[in-house]
């Protein structure tokens, strides 16, 4: 990212498509786990912000959820849902972390594990069709209300899609602070916002007021 | 406000969430020029036709060349193509060779007639199925399935499924409605259209003029189950729900549906069972009740939907757009467009609607605080703007 390089908004279409893996209980989701793209781990743990409702004790993301309210096993559920993509540093990983979690629950439990009570587990993948909203900054203000305006998968696309799938850094958004603007700081506190820790439209909140509270403070 | 096929992507700024109507026109400037055909074997009623009115004027203004087209055929290929419908959605009937041979014919006769070049083309349900037979070289298909094909009838769908995987991809409305298939199935919401007379803004003096006319007062806090009067939507175990709740809290019940298909309705049991009960109306509604339904829906307390079965029942988002919790069963797309416990409940039983029931009219901000979440959990994923930046996203996949 060059100095006075505006920072072009995109935002993207989504398309769930359906895969034809699908399992009943914890070890068929093991063996499911290894097969699938990695594509659809992502649509299933960092993509599952994109329909997430503002919820405190929602499981945070899709594995999790069916464990704990289909499966009912809560133990394992609850060891799913700590699996962290923020941290995991790719998706790959992200899908080893499942698997020995998986494996380490099931030679433990001693006995055949638990089936859904209700619906399956189905695979999804998810395709994006990035397009411009339209909106671009050459400033911290304007980025900030452009910011306040784009169209929500903007912020899925330029934190998530950028950082987990694509491997964008720390995302578009800190690395533009930090490249464009020369302000490190303000990127890295930018890029610390936690994703996964409520909707897209908390996020958006989030950086707006970190943004918010930098532009008070002098930064431009 | 501009109603009716006057309606311009523009006035859905009010009502969409911040930033998805300049977006929708930025992926129009993309996707300009691209030429999409719907097809449908009719123009006329149910909730597809009601979101293509919508969607195809919009998207040509947004600058992808739409059309709409129907098929057309004498009364054997409506009745063929009604039949199919009904057995590829579970219910059991009698398809011969003959009946098949005539589908296939007239859809070979409308291959001919319509204008069906284009950059993806769209078939809606099983009447216009075997359009794709007649299909050219150049362009994408897509088969639009509206209907849960999970219990189809198996020689059927033995013999339709080649057909279906001559299209590139399937679209269904959830993944429990999907059958297997070789090409690639898509998943995409149905969707209300929050300015239509169904689920516009009504005055206060409008609402009660309609709730007059259908002869419900509005003394009472009110159940509203909106659903046809079909064994499977289980209008008798509402009732029998609503007489629970009845011995605590004195409300009214309204069961409203269409008039029932000639056999096999229960309304006469239905009719029975609440004739003795002033605080029970059963209305049969007119055609096309949109302004009697959004007047009923605005004047409920609690939306009930108890199918034993059901398809994805987009009523539940309509009375949530309402604002209005809503406790249903887990049945077709009932539990997919709730939050459990934050817009309403999911029930198994009558005891446990009843149950639900009370526990809401017994703590009033629940009911406030639910519909205020609903409201908003439909406004970001079942407004007729997502549908159309889902038929987008496929067109733009599918072209590109």
């Amino acid at each position: 990212m060059s100095p006075n390089e505006p920072f072009v908004f995109l935002g993207c279409l989504e398309l769930n498509e359906l895969l034809p893996n699908e399992a009943h209980d914890a070890r068929e989701l093991l063996d499911q786990l290894g097969k699938v793209p990695v594509e659809s781990i992502f649509c299933h743990t960092s993509a599952a912000l994109l329909h997430r409702p503002v919820l405190a004790e929602a499981y945070p993301n899709d594995f999790s959820l069916w464990v704990g309210t289909e499966v009912r096993d809560v133990r394992l559920a609850e060891r799913l849902a700590g699996i962290d993509p923020f941290h995991a540093g790719s998706m790959e990983r992200v899908r080893e972390e499942l698997i020995a979690t998986i494996s380490d629950h099931l030679q433990h439990l001693g006995t055949a594990p638990p089936r859904s009570q209700g619906k399956r587990f189905r695979f999804f993948q998810l395709h994006l069709v990035p397009v411009p909203t339209g909106h671009q900054a050459r400033t911290l203000a304007e980025f900030r209300d452009a910011l306040a305006e784009v169209d929500v998968s903007a912020l899925f696309y330029h934190t998530i899609e950028a950082r987990y799938r694509a491997g964008r850094g720390r995302g578009d958004f800190a690395e533009w602070i930090a490249g464009a603007l020369g302000q490190a700081e303000l990127a890295d506190r930018l890029a610390h916002i936690d994703p996964h820790a409520g909707s897209l439209e908390r996020i958006r909140d989030r950086h707006l007021s970190v943004l918010s509270d930098a532009i008070a403070e002098g930064a431009s | 406000m501009a109603q009716g096929s006057l309606l311009k992507l523009d006035d859905y700024r009010q009502v969409a969430p911040r930033g998805v109507i300049d977006f929708l026109m930025r992926i129009g400037e993309r996707l300009r020029g691209k030429r999409l055909v719907h097809v449908s074997a009719s123009r006329y009623g149910g909730s597809v036709v009601e979101v293509l009115n919508r969607v195809v004027p919009i998207l040509n203004d947004l600058g992808v060349e739409t059309t709409w087209e129907i098929t057309i055929g004498g009364a054997d290929f409506d009745q063929v193509g009604r039949a199919v419908v009904k057995a590829l959605a579970g219910t059991e009937q009698v398809i011969t060779e003959t009946m098949l041979a005539r589908l296939r014919e007239t859809s070979a006769e409308n291959a001919r007639r319509l204008n069906l070049e284009a950059d993806l083309v769209m078939v809606h349900d099983a009447a216009p199925l075997c359009l794709v037979e007649q299909r050219a070289a150049a362009g994408r298909w897509v088969w639009r399935c509206h209907h849960d094909l999970s219990t189809a009838q198996p020689q059927l769908w033995s013999t339709l499924r080649p057909v279906v995987q001559r299209y590139d991809a399937a679209v269904f409305s959830l993944a429990r409605f999907a059958a297997p298939l070789s090409i690639p199935r898509f998943i995409v919401y149905p969707s209300i259209d929050p300015l239509s007379e169904r689920n516009r803004e009504m005055t206060r003096a409008e609402q009660a003029g309609q709730m007059d006319r259908l002869r419900v007062p509005r003394d009472k806090p009110i159940l509203l189950q909106v659903g046809p009067f079909e064994r499977q939507h289980d209008p008798l175990g509402v009732i029998n729900a609503y007489r629970l709740v009845k011995k605590h809290h004195d409300v009214r019940l309204v069961l409203a549906g269409p008039p029932p298909a000639p056999g096999g309705d229960v309304l006469s049991d239905v009719q029975e069972a609440a004739g003795q009960d002033p605080d029970v109306s059963v209305i049969v509604l007119p055609p096309d009740p949109q302004l009697e339904l959004n007047a009923l829906e605005r004047s409920a307390t609690i939306a009930i939907q108890k199918p034993l079965k059901a398809d994805f029942t987009i009523e539940v988002a309509a009375a949530m757009w309402k604002g209005k919790p809503v406790i249903g069963t887990i049945a077709g797309g009932i539990p997919f467009q709730m939050v459990v416990n934050v817009t309403g409940y999911t029930v198994e039983t009558v005891e446990g609607a009843a149950f639900r029931v009370r526990q809401l009219l017994s703590n009033p901000e629940m009911i406030g605080r639910m519909g205020a979440a609903g409201r908003e959990h439909v406004r970001r994923n079942f407004l007729v703007t997502r549908h159309l930046s889902d038929y987008l996203a496929l067109l733009a996949h599918l072209t590109r």
